[in-house]
Parts: C-alpha cells; structure tokens; sequence
C-alpha cells in the first residue's frame, strides 16, 4: 500500500474506525504482558500509576487551554506537542491502573468517569495560568520534577511502568529544554518580562513543597523496587532550577513548602476549585453522552 | 486457504507507509518490530514514536487492512514499549527517502551517560545540513513541528524552511 501523501492514504479507507472518539480508542497497552509483578502490591500500583497518570492528564488539559492563546504560532505547536505527549503517557499510566485494580475499568473510565476527589494529581498540574510567564514557569518545575521521577522509575521492578519512564524521559528532555530557555529568555529580556517572569517563580515556588512530601503508597512500593520515594527528586529538581535561575539573571525565590497544601494534599484528592473548572469542560461531552461514539 | 495470491505477512507489514510520513514505510521508520505468523494467525509488533502518537490507532488499522488485503485473515497488533523507539532505527533507506522528500533526517540519538539528564539550554547542537541545498548548518526556527517527532529549520543559505526529524 503506498499513497502520494497522507490525505490520499487517510481517505481510502472504507470504514471510518480512525475517527472513532473515546471508547472507539483502542487500548494503548495491546499485547502488552499485564501480570503484576511477584511481591508487589497491585492495590499500590494502581494508585501510583493513577497518581502519574493524573498529573500528565491534568497539565496536558491545562496546556491544550493554551492554544489558540499563546503569544507566537510556534509556541502553540510546542505547547500542543507537549500536551499530547502527557496525554500519551496518561493514557498509558491510566490503563496501567486499570489493568492492576483488575475491576474491569479502562482509561476512558478513570479519565471521564472519575469525580474529583478521585483525582490523585499534585497540586501544582491543575493551577491556572495568570500569563505566559505563569506557564512556563509552571511548566518548567513541573517538567523537570517529571524528568527526575521517571528517569528513577527506568528501574522500575514494574516492566510496564519501566518502560513507559523510559520512553517519557526522552520526550520531557525536550519539554525542560522548551520551558527553560523561556525562563531564561524573559528573565534575562527586557525590564518588563524580567519583572514578570520574576513574579511568575515567586507564584510558583510555593507549589513545589508538595512534589516531595513523603507518600505511604511510593513510599511502599520503592521499598519493593517499584517506585521511587517523593522526597528521592528533590535534588536534581533543586540543581536544575537553579541553574536555570542563575541563567535567567533571576534571584531564588524563598519558603518552598506550606501554601499550596494547606488543607490537604492533591495525592489524597484534596484540591482547589481549579479541578472542578477543569473536570467541567475535560469530562462534559463524555458524560453527557455516555458510550458516544462519533 | 492459502492459495498463490497470498502475499507472505512480513512482506505485506513492512511495505505499509506512516501516515505522517507517507514516504516511509513502517520498516523504514523502524516502528515494525517483528512479524510473526504461526498457525494461520498473523502477529505483528510495533512501537510507539512518542507515547501520544496519534498516528497509532492509523497505523494498527493499516496493519490489519494490509494483512487481510494480503490473504491474512487472523492478524493481532501488539504494542511493544521496551526498548524506547529511537531515531537511529530510521533505516539508512529511510534517511535517503526522508532527505529526498526535503525532510533532514536526524543525526546520532544522543547518548545517555550515568547521573542526571543534563539540562543544556540550548547549548549549539550538532550542525544540521540543508535538504534542498545541501549548506552544512541551518537555524532552528521551532523545537516543535507538525508532529512530535519534527522541527522547524531555515537554511540560511537558499532561505527555504523545512522540517527535520529530531533525534531521540
């Protein structure tokens, strides 16, 4: 089969099964081996595996809000490419969840049929952005806190989730490099962006205390090879944003921890309004047409 | 059942095309993994690009189309995750194909050495020559293209933009 280009090759088909949304997705773990692995505890795996997947599906909604709004056409491409790279690992981790729980769910169900205290995402995916300087900065701490995680999790004694770290690191290498050549540039701009971008890591910081709270459920799993411990980041993360800092020309913000967890934390499922605004438009057409397919 | 017209499944699976890149094959890209037939059924692997690949569901849809056009009727699509596609599968054949239809082919994967990934910021990158004039470096327009496995280059010297398969 060969065809002159891809609107040719996409228009021959007789059936339109591509273009089948939600449930019509096939799942993006066929044929992969789905056992738990030996000593493992599969309700544990499920909920750190629903607590990855749920901080890429949430910053992944949050970028696509960004389309259409960013300052150049280039940017909305990165920030759309980003996007569907979380959301490719969320669909991963989501049906990795599904698999360990044994309860005959699947992605759509945990992504569109979940209410919010269910979601077990950090804080710092649902936050809205207030400028472009908020979101790369947002962006650039939650990338590279990312990167961290899952390059641990490549040893992951869990194959599946090994090989979805794996596979993850190399596209969030791309995703840290984006978001911290805009820290530098704004902050090394102009007396405006610099102001801006100044204030953006001071809104920021906060938010970043939560990443490393110590969790029973990673906290149990690293001690069966499965997981890394929440704390087990916090120094490449530290190296990392401070390198961008010293490039940026911007000073180190203070108090990283408090704020953002005040009456709870998002592992638990304890989150701000900003999830129910970003549930209301993620899961609305699913909801109102369960099983829809078009 | 299986009569002359049937075209062996590893035959028929690599000369499926991308649909993003319709002038590769999937054998070309080095997303076909291996191709198995055993008792009347056909299984085929492949690998993801990018973990959000929506060319995916296309590609699984071809294979079975395919196969089936090929005189297969039981075919099985697994995903494979481990190891992590890389472009240096892009096979030598592909690159010419890629560089033909005025798309850079990508340069070495980066290698990983021990400790963290090092953060670069946008330190200068290994030099990317133009398809079209064949001028030894260009400039990056966009880290992020079409798709996710492209960028945005200009050459500097015959002034046309074109995309470049970045390497991962």
């Amino acid at each position: 089969m060969s065809f002159d280009d891809a609107y040719a090759a996409l228009t021959d088909h007789q059936d339109d099964t591509r273009w089948a949304y939600g449930t019509g997705f096939s799942d993006p773990l066929a044929g992969v081996p789905t056992d738990v692995p030996g000593g493992v505890d599969a309700a544990d795996l499920t909920a750190y595996c629903l607590m990855l997947g749920d901080d890429a599906l949430i910053m992944s909604h949050r970028l696509q809000q960004w389309v259409t709004r960013a300052p150049e056409l280039e940017d909305e491409m990165a920030l759309a490419n980003i996007a569907l790279d979380l959301l490719g690992q969320a669909r991963l981790l989501l049906t990795r969840a599904a698999q360990a729980e044994g309860a005959g769910r699947d992605e759509d169900d945990l992504a569109f049929r979940r209410d919010a205290a269910d979601f077990r995402h950090v804080r710092l995916a649902e936050r809205a952005d207030a400028d472009f300087a908020h979101l790369v900065a947002r962006l650039l701490v939650f990338v590279t806190w990312r990167l961290a995680v899952l390059d641990g999790l490549r040893g992951s004694r869990d194959p599946v989730l090994a090989a979805i770290a794996a596979k993850g690191v190399k596209e969030l290498t791309y995703h840290r490099e984006y978001a911290a050549q805009w820290v530098v540039r704004l902050g090394d701009g102009t007396a405006e962006s610099h102001r801006r971008m100044r204030a953006a890591m001071h809104a920021v910081w906060p938010a970043i205390g939560e990443l490393f709270r110590p969790h029973p459920v990673p906290d149990r799993l690293a001690e069966a090879g499965v997981a890394v411990p929440a704390a087990a980041a916090r120094a490449e993360v530290d190296a990392v944003l401070s390198q961008v800092l010293a490039a940026a020309g911007l000073p180190p913000p203070t108090a990283t921890d408090g704020g953002a967890t005040d009456g709870g934390a998002g592992r638990d499922g304890a989150h701000t309004a900003a999830l129910d605004e970003i549930l209301a438009e993620m899961q609305g057409v699913a909801r109102a047409t369960p099983g829809g397919l078009w | 059942m299986t009569g002359p017209e049937v075209v062996p499944a590893a035959v028929a699976a690599a000369a499926v095309t991308d649909p993003e890149l319709p002038m590769l094959t999937l054998a070309d890209l080095g997303i076909l993994r291996g191709v198995e037939e055993s008792a009347g059924a056909v299984t085929v692997r492949i690998t993801p690009t990018y973990s959000g690949c929506p060319a995916m569901e296309a590609i699984r849809a071809d294979l079975i189309g395919a196969l089936r056009r090929a005189g297969h009727r039981r075919v099985e699509v697994r995903t494979v995750l481990d190891p992590p596609w890389s472009t240096d599968w892009i096979t030598p054949q592909g690159r010419r194909k890629l560089a033909a239809a005025g798309i850079a082919p990508p340069g070495p994967a980066p290698r990983r050495s021990p400790g963290p990934v090092p953060l670069t910021l946008g330190a200068r990158p290994a030099p990317v020559p133009c398809p079209r004039c064949g001028q030894p470096d260009t400039e990056r327009l966009a880290a992020f293209g079409a798709t996710a496995c492209r960028e945005l280059r200009r050459c500097p010297g015959c002034r046309e933009p074109f995309e470049h398969v970045k390497e991962i």
